[in-house]
């Protein structure tokens, strides 16, 4: 009897620490969003979040807010196309072979590469062998060498969650197997691919070691957005320009000294990619959802 | 007399057309990108990495050795190895029993409401920026070791724990999220039986599912460590950046990463100081490749059995 109470207490016990270990991972959680939210409060407004940054005085971080989506957006058009024409390969044609396990061990590889690994790759290749210099381009490709293997296995995911029967419909009625997959299998894994792509983009936004050696480490001068050419680096709409992003830039100000108002801009910074991450997730959610509905109840 | 049913291949092409079936190649050669990029990886990051050996003309008990003065042209990068393993193994220590407590929680004992709670607190925590912790790290973190127990030798709180800590906060959510799912996958029979034998919740947590989840749980701790081994900001940030071989948890040290991180922009590309950078990058590429066919050797071992 006494080893029996001894265990429903043990269990007890237990149960009590699991509870306590739980809470406290969400609290904590809590606390660093809090925290920052709290330390940004009076600097976050809309000429902190458009204007040009200041070495003098709290300014702005327009410039590296525009350096970070413009980074995103490149490295999504190179790694959506092709991650998803690779799922689809995944998905739809391989087999279990010798090329499927290479391709899957390539996939975990480079997934396992410590991203300021990445960025010395990048160094490398993007550029001192092209001779670009720092550029967005840069940046982004090397965001792409990693990204590109997640993104091939979130659409495999979406495609194979597709049920068998839309297939067997499909080909039932004589299409091919390629008009099967772009006219019945894709659009019904749209919306598994669009919240895999909104979580991931989250990722990219916030990394930065892969792109101290690619996109550059630098306080952005007066950027010109009339100046449309493409070819100019001086032009924010140019691949070629360098562009320090807003995770990069909080190393930046960390590293170069703490003072007052740096640690303002920096704290806000920081509020603010929290805030990215957490509108990336919500947006995932909510989006998948809406899409799910469209696909599934029209 | 029925005929008996033919059987046809759907994915068997039947056309000429078919045969030659250029969506798939088509699809396979996107699918096989990320062979090439790993060739270039290991071509570039090698080639360059194995130039202090060739073009400097360094031994390697030399590069392996134990000092790092640069500018006396010795490049012994043996403390920043045992810089990376230090800190990434007390990370793991910190993060490792909470992170399964945790996924144990989420799986066995939250009620649902709880679980709705929990499981996108890991997806956001996954999801903020590793210079974010870093940055955390260094404006409280650092300041309060330094305050609180300067006696305890955090004389400057830049240390060896506190990259640790930071990084145990970063893997936390990576390791919990694959324990979870380890679990989850623990066949429902288990459960049954053992609760249906009268043991409790916990006795059955801890003699039925913890070791049938060994090999999941452990996979999460590695792919945990494989992170804390790349991470490169955050640690750089609150570490201190000193490099000596690492003796005190509370005094400076730097990793791998920290390193080249700070040099890096500093060199100049061909000189032997910034081909010793390289060397500790194809280090890098080298332990993670490992991580993968160590989690690989454990995954295979759980399907097996």
């Amino acid at each position: 009897m006494t080893a029996m109470r001894r265990a429903i207490l043990v269990d007890r016990i237990a149960t009590g620490i699991l509870w306590g270990i739980g809470i406290f991972v969400v609290a904590i959680l809590l606390a660093i969003i809090g925290h920052f939210l709290l330390a940004a409060i009076g600097t976050l407004s809309p000429s902190f979040l458009f204007g040009e940054p200041s070495d003098t005085e709290v300014g702005g971080i327009g410039p590296l807010i525009w350096n970070s989506v413009y980074i995103l957006v490149l490295t999504l058009l190179i790694t959506v196309p092709l991650g998803t024409l690779g799922g689809i390969y995944m998905a739809e044609y391989a087999g279990e072979g010798r090329i499927t396990n290479i391709i899957r061990f390539s996939q975990e590889l480079i997934s396992s590469v410590p991203s300021i690994v990445v960025g010395m790759f990048g160094l490398a290749l993007f550029v001192n062998l092209t001779h670009w210099s720092f550029t967005a381009l840069g940046g982004a490709l090397a965001l792409a060498v990693f990204n590109l293997p997640l993104m091939s296995r979130l659409a495999e995911q979406a495609i194979r969650a597709v049920p068998e029967d839309e297939r067997a419909a499909s080909l039932a009625l004589g299409s091919t197997k390629w008009q099967t997959i772009v006219h019945v299998v894709l659009p019904i894994a749209i919306p598994g691919l669009v919240t895999g792509v909104i979580l991931t983009a989250g990722r990219i936004f916030g990394e930065a070691a892969a792109l101290l050696f690619t996109a550059g480490v630098s306080t952005p001068t007066h950027y010109e957005f009339g100046n449309l050419n493409l070819t100019d680096p001086r032009s924010p709409w140019s691949p070629f320009h360098t562009a320090t992003t807003l995770s990069v830039y909080i190393w930046k100000l960390n590293s170069d000294a703490l003072g007052s108002f740096v640690q303002q801009v920096a704290n806000a910074s920081a509020a603010v990619l929290i805030l990215m991450v957490l509108i990336f997730n919500l947006g995932a959610r909510g989006l998948g959802r809406l899409l799910q509905r469209r696909v599934t109840g029209a | 007399m029925a005929s008996p049913p033919v059987a046809v291949n759907l994915h068997q092409p039947l056309t000429l057309s078919g045969r030659l079936d250029l969506p798939r190649r088509f699809t396979l050669a996107a699918a096989a990108i990320v062979v090439i990029i790993v060739g270039l990886l290991l071509a570039f990051i090698g080639w360059n990495g194995t130039q202090v050996f060739t073009d400097t003309g360094q031994s390697i008990s030399a590069i392996l050795g134990p000092t790092w003065a640069p500018t006396d042209g010795v490049f012994g990068i043996l403390p920043f190895i045992l810089g990376t393993l230090g800190v990434m193994v007390v990370a793991a220590l910190i993060a490792g029993p909470l992170a399964i407590g945790l996924a144990v929680f989420m799986a066995e004992v939250a009620p649902p409401w709880a679980t709705s709670i929990t499981r996108p607190s890991m997806e956001i925590f996954v999801g903020i920026p590793s210079v974010v912790y870093g940055f955390l790290g260094a404006t409280v973190l650092v300041p309060f070791l330094r305050i609180n127990f300067g006696a305890l030798g955090f004389t400057v709180g830049k240390s060896w724990f506190a990259g640790s800590l930071v990084l145990a906060l970063m893997i936390l959510p990576t390791i919990a999220s694959i324990a979870y799912d380890a679990l989850l996958t623990i066949p429902a029979d288990l459960r049954s039986a053992s609760l249906a034998l009268g043991t409790t919740r916990w006795q059955t947590i801890r003699h039925i599912l913890l070791p049938a989840a060994k090999a999941g749980l452990l996979t999460a701790v590695i792919l945990g460590m494989m992170r804390a081994a790349g991470e490169a900001l955050a640690v750089q940030m609150v570490i201190g950046n000193r490099p000596v071989i690492p003796t005190s948890l509370t005094a400076p040290m730097t990793t791998l990463t920290a390193q080249i991180t700070l040099d890096m922009g500093n060199t100049v590309s061909g000189e032997p100081w910034n081909q010793a950078l390289w060397t500790m990058g194809l280090v890098l590429l080298i332990m993670s490749f490992t991580f993968v066919v160590l989690a690989r050797r454990l995954g295979r071992g759980r399907r097996a059995s």
